[in-house]
């Protein structure tokens, strides 16, 4: 994707500031850029190792394990075709617990391990099933309990509370999730 | 609001107390295994470095060209009726396709802004609240091969959509 967008990002602005005789600006704020993403990065790193080894502690104990089950009655009204002993039904609460908690490296491969699994269930191999609907979409939806990139942004911008941002989002990602949720439903079911 | 602004600040602490909490009832090396992690933390920015640092480029580019700002008035009669700051359009559109480009433009953003205006508060919300929606859509779909996606896209960035109008909602009503 970048590979398309980013060309097109430099060739614009560059071709439009040369007409509008914005160059110099632009020049400048290529030294600027590099500088603000040094800055950012440096300030991540703090708040990223921080909290990647929290989430690390967690990962250890029983915690993923006892979240998972207790997400079983929920996964059972959200896919309803995929039968209770399935083991897929462990794999997607793995997943959506990998991704309230933000565990990045763990949500992507678990999620395509979903992917896979509801594939060999599905009947048209080309076509997407409504389980995998379902599951793209909560994966879209960004249920991640601690935002913990736009923090870690936020106090590197010297923000005087960071985290002042959390309830807003976690009332937005409800609201979203249900969104998605509700039009997959009404969806599937018009179309089965 | 003071009860929002509360519960905001303590939710982390909460979490972080459970899970070492948890991690020594178990008897787990506590430490240690914060240390492996936190070296993930480390490698995760690094990697992403080079990656931000072109993209803080072309962004920065593309708004001291002032094309952004071109753009955003030809879709600003919409905006207007939406209430929607025109300011956080560049995030709406780049959100979906790439982190690190959303990335960029939020830092961008709340550079200008201020970090603690409402705009920078609805960058920061918009950001939490939403995902790569079309680079997962086709990284799920592609790895399986599906070719027929029916109307998953649709129905993602309408919850997008709705994130994008929830976040400008409560910001508007606590920083009036």
């Amino acid at each position: 994707m970048l590979n398309f967008l980013w060309p097109i990002f430099i060739s614009v602005s560059f071709i439009y500031a040369f007409l509008t005789g914005n160059i110099d600006k632009v020049n400048n704020s290529i030294f600027e850029s590099t500088k603000s993403a040094v800055e950012l990065s440096i300030n991540l790193i703090g708040t990223m190792c921080f909290w990647n080894g929290i989430m690390e502690i967690a990962t250890k104990t029983s915690i993923i394990d006892k979240l998972t089950k207790g997400l079983q009655p929920l996964i059972t009204f959200l896919f309803p075709e995929i039968e209770k002993e399935n083991r897929v039904n462990k794999e997607i609460s793995l997943n959506i617990i990998a991704n309230i908690l933000g565990l990045g490296n763990a949500a992507t491969p678990t999620g395509l391990k979903v992917m896979k699994s509801l594939q060999n269930e599905n009947k048209n191999k080309e076509k997407i099933s409504n389980s995998m609907i379902m599951f793209i979409v909560i994966n879209t939806a960004s249920l991640q309990l601690i935002p913990t990139t736009v923090i870690a942004i936020r106090s590197s911008m010297a923000s005087s509370n960071p985290t002042k941002i959390l309830i807003p989002v976690w009332i937005a990602t409800v609201c979203a999730a249900a969104t998605a949720v509700i039009i997959t439903k009404i969806f599937t079911k018009r179309s089965s | 609001m003071k009860f929002i602004d509360y519960l905001s600040s303590s939710a982390m602490p909460i979490i972080i107390l459970l899970i070492v909490f948890y991690g020594v009832l178990e008897k787990n090396k506590v430490f240690d295994n914060f240390l492996i992690g936190a070296k993930e933390g480390l490698e995760m920015v690094v990697k992403i470095f080079p990656t931000l640092v072109g993209l803080f480029v072309a962004i920065g580019s593309l708004r001291t060209s002032g094309i952004i700002d071109l753009l955003i008035n030809f879709i600003k009669p919409i905006l207007i009726i939406l209430k929607i700051p025109s300011e956080i359009m560049p995030l709406a559109m780049l959100r979906p396709i790439s982190g690190s480009a959303s990335m960029a433009v939020a830092t961008d953003i709340m550079k200008k802004f201020g970090v603690d205006s409402k705009i920078g508060l609805i960058t920061s919300t918009i950001m939490g609240s939403t995902e790569t929606t079309l680079y997962t859509i086709s990284i799920y779909t592609g790895s399986v091969g599906i070719k027929k996606t029916r109307f998953v896209l649709c129905a993602a960035l309408t919850a997008d959509i709705v994130s994008v109008i929830v976040s400008v909602f409560i910001w508007n009503i606590l920083e009036f």
